[in-house]
């Protein structure tokens, strides 16, 4: 007699599909999506400081007057049209004609993710080493483990990425013979860590890369998110080549258009575009053509300024709850841009392990440990400050600080146990539509 | 009582519950499906809704799906459903709470009344009604955190282990899918376990860990008095029935009917029915036991709104049984209607 085990594919999946399943973590992040629960868990922008009737009455012109173009099939590579208005936009940051940058070098892709994913399907082989901070953006960890590589992590301090760890990491993997292909890397108020790579640290980053002869891919969601002054330039705008340049509208426009962007090395300018019409065939013709026409005819940097002061006003409502709220021991990122903050908890307590009495205490927030590939993090938590009111953020932090409080006092009673961190990267962070 | 063979019909041995019969009676209700809420096991709760919904509606039965939140109450006086089906898992919906509010509004609904699900729900207050019934279930004690800090955990953890023995079973007093749970095998484990468990609830269950087959038992009553359907075997890949090997098709292999002698097989629905009764449950519930090498079951909860997944026991044991799941959920809605009047 034989049982089932409700699945007749078990035997028959990739490799790659082993490490796929349910997760007590994520389901937990079901509650967070009901009102009573203080998301601080969420990554979205902000929709409602967009003019949403404006950008309503553009989209439906654009499927009553432009139909017959923008629902029909389009070139893999993207418009033409926006792909000049992504260089208008990249200008903005430095990244111009002066370094490179042209409309033919753009490809437009489904979001940043599937910029990420179409440089790993170009560059990784199974067994690959890729370098990313410690902690990284839980997508690339979860396009990398995909492409079969192994993701080894450099850490960071308040100035981002630390070159000397870089040049540590790399020098310990040439000895064991691995084959690393690229730094992974966020500089500009980076997700999850809220930091920014110092001015100084990038040349020495992009040397080091050029040095070992690693290609650099920058993934730039959140530049134009500063609310402190200018960012500093981007790597790509200082190096032309060995430099691939990613970004995104999802942060400063709309994530549910799924625009994105790569711009890359011209030799690779044609594969990218192969493999992403064996991916996609093309880009959706109406979401670019709703994003072409937002960017020409709607006052697109003032949204930007808007977005900028409602998350700077959260930013503050975050941090000072943090400094008013958090028991000691307890400390935090100062982000001058971006989405996010990052917590580290005093000494024996577990971000993950904490979950469940932060759920039943109605805030939600990211442990560490989605945020890495090996288990670590698991005294870290992230959290998000573009989408909660100010006045919910405070809430929020008040709960968490109660939460803290009694997991300290727990392990006072029981002493100091271990972690239960997960092996699997990515496998505690909740989906993209948690707000 | 009687336990139902496997691959043997039951609708048969009822006129009430034939599909013909279902059909007419059920399809003219206004069903409402109640999934999500606020606990753990929300994900769980939404699948089993979800599956619940598509079961009704393919028996020709009229259902809505609905969130437990703060719009129920204005919609159940708005336009009150026949019977309500709590697909809730977790304190809303098996504590008693929300059939305490359903009675309320005079709203039935599929399954037992508040003050069992209550009794059932708290898990160290199941067992004690089931020893005094005579029916087995592992030696335990159960533990608020405060007890720990006031007598210190160390001596307090000593003595259970001196008591109990080891392996031991640590788990939160309420709730489900193995969340908080942990096999103990090695003192020097425990205080870690009842951490995880305290960050589910604040009250633990340690109870003596019986080695031996995981088997489900779900106990059905379609007018007929409660019947036992074909006990469920649980063969985790790795051993552990936890969130993933639960949650995740392919972790787990169920064995539907159980792989148990004639004799051990009548006696585990024997002890199934015993609790459901034990405990005062009515139309539906799912016995979990472990059978132990000797062929002795031991009870160890028993719940009140068990999982309607597509993993989970109860559909599986309908299967097994040659039911239709929503023909049987057809029936249960029909007869929870017709308790209002």
């Amino acid at each position: 007699m034989t049982g089932t085990t409700l699945d007749d594919y078990t035997d028959r999946y990739a490799r790659r599909v082993r490490g796929m399943t349910a997760s007590e973590i994520r389901a937990l992040f079901a509650v967070a999506s009901r009102p009573e629960v203080v998301s601080l868990a969420g990554g979205a922008p902000y929709i409602a400081a967009l003019p949403l009737d404006a950008v309503g009455e553009m989209l439906g012109k654009l499927g009553s007057e432009h139909g017959v173009t923008t629902l029909q099939y389009g070139i893999g590579q993207g418009t033409l049209e926006l792909r000049e208005r992504i260089c208008e936009v990249m200008a903005l940051s430095g990244i111009d004609a002066s370094c490179g940058a042209s409309p033919d070098d753009v490809v437009v892709t489904v979001g940043g993710q599937q910029a990420l994913d179409l440089v790993a399907r170009l560059f990784l082989d199974p067994g690959d080493v890729v370098l990313a901070e410690g902690p990284t953006y839980v997508g690339a960890l979860g396009v990398f483990q995909a492409a079969q590589a192994q993701v080894v992590h450099v850490p960071m301090d308040d100035d981002g990425l630390i070159p000397e760890a870089l040049e540590v990491a790399i020098a310990d993997l040439a000895r064991t013979g691995r084959r690393v292909k690229f730094l992974y890397t966020i500089p500009t108020y980076q997700n999850p860590a809220g930091v920014t790579l110092s001015e100084e640290r990038r040349e020495r980053v992009l040397d080091i890369c050029e040095r070992a002869g690693l290609l650099v891919v920058e993934d730039d969601p959140y530049g134009q998110l500063g609310f402190e002054g200018e960012a500093p330039r981007p790597l790509r705008a200082r190096r032309r080549d060995g430099v691939f340049y990613l970004s995104t509208f999802s942060k400063t426009f709309a994530p549910g258009l799924r625009v994105g962007w790569i711009l890359a090395p011209h030799a690779v300018r044609d594969k990218l575009v192969i493999a992403s019409e064996a991916q996609i065939l093309c880009p959706s013709g109406f979401a670019q053509a709703a994003v072409t026409t937002y960017l020409s005819t709607m006052p697109w940097r003032e949204q930007l300024k808007i977005y900028r002061e409602v998350y700077r006003e959260r930013r503050d409502a975050l941090l000072g709850a943090l400094h008013d709220l958090m028991p000691e021991g307890t400390t935090w990122t100062r982000p001058t841009g971006g989405l996010f903050v990052w917590a580290s908890l005093p000494d024996g307590l577990d971000a993950k392990a904490m979950m469940p009495r932060a759920i039943a205490a109605r805030v939600a927030y990211v442990p560490g440990t989605g945020f890495y590939a090996d288990g670590t993090g698991t005294g870290n938590m992230r959290l998000n400050f573009s989408f909660p009111t100010p006045e919910r953020i405070r809430e929020g932090v008040r709960r968490l600080a109660r939460v803290m409080e009694q997991d300290l006092a727990m392990r006072q009673v029981f002493g100091t146990v271990g972690p239960t961190g997960s092996r699997r990267g990515g496998a505690d962070a909740p989906g993209p539509d948690l707000a | 009582m009687a336990a139902i063979p496997a691959e043997r019909s039951l609708v048969t041995d009822s006129a009430a519950a034939t599909p013909a019969a279902t059909g007419s009676a059920a399809t003219e209700l206004h069903v409402l499906v109640l999934a999500g809420g606020l606990s753990y096991e929300r994900d769980v709760s939404l699948r089993s809704g979800r599956r619940v919904l598509d079961a009704l509606r393919s028996a020709g039965v009229e259902a809505e799906l609905r969130d437990a939140d703060v719009a129920l109450l204005p919609a159940l006086a708005a336009d009150p459903p026949d019977a309500v089906v709590i697909a809730l898992h977790g304190a809303t919906g098996e504590d008693g709470s929300l059939r305490g509010v359903l009675d309320l509004c005079d709203v039935p609904y599929v399954g037992c009344d508040a003050r069992a699900a209550r009794l059932a729900w708290d898990k160290p207050s199941a067992k004690a009604v089931l020893r005094e019934n005579g029916i087995p279930t592992p030696d335990w004690v159960a533990l608020p955190h405060d007890r720990f800090s006031e007598l210190g955990a160390v001596a307090v953890l000593d003595r259970i282990v001196q008591r109990l023995g080891l392996p031991l079973m640590v788990k939160p007093t309420q709730g489900g899918s193995g969340l908080g749970a942990a096999v103990v095998r090695d003192a020097a484990a425990l205080p870690a376990a009842m951490v995880g468990c305290f960050a589910y609830d604040s009250t633990a269950l340690v109870e003596r860990y019986v080695a031996g087959m995981d088997v489900a038992v779900s106990v059905l009553d379609l007018g007929d008095g409660p019947q036992a359907l074909p006990p469920v075997e649980i063969v985790p890949r790795n051993g552990v029935y936890d969130y993933a090997a639960r949650y995740t098709a392919g972790r787990t292999t169920w064995h539907a009917p159980a792989r148990l002698d004639p004799a051990v097989a009548g006696a585990v629905a024997e002890v199934a029915l015993a609790a459901h009764s034990a405990l005062g449950l009515r139309d539906l519930s799912r016995v979990d036991l472990i059978v132990d090498g000797d062929g002795r079951p031991h009870v160890l909860e028993v719940n009140v709104s068990p999982g309607m997944t597509e993993t989970s026991l109860l559909p599986l044991a309908i299967q097994a049984a040659g039911l239709d799941f929503g023909q049987v959920l057809g029936t249960l809605v029909g007869q929870a209607a017709a308790r209002r009047s």
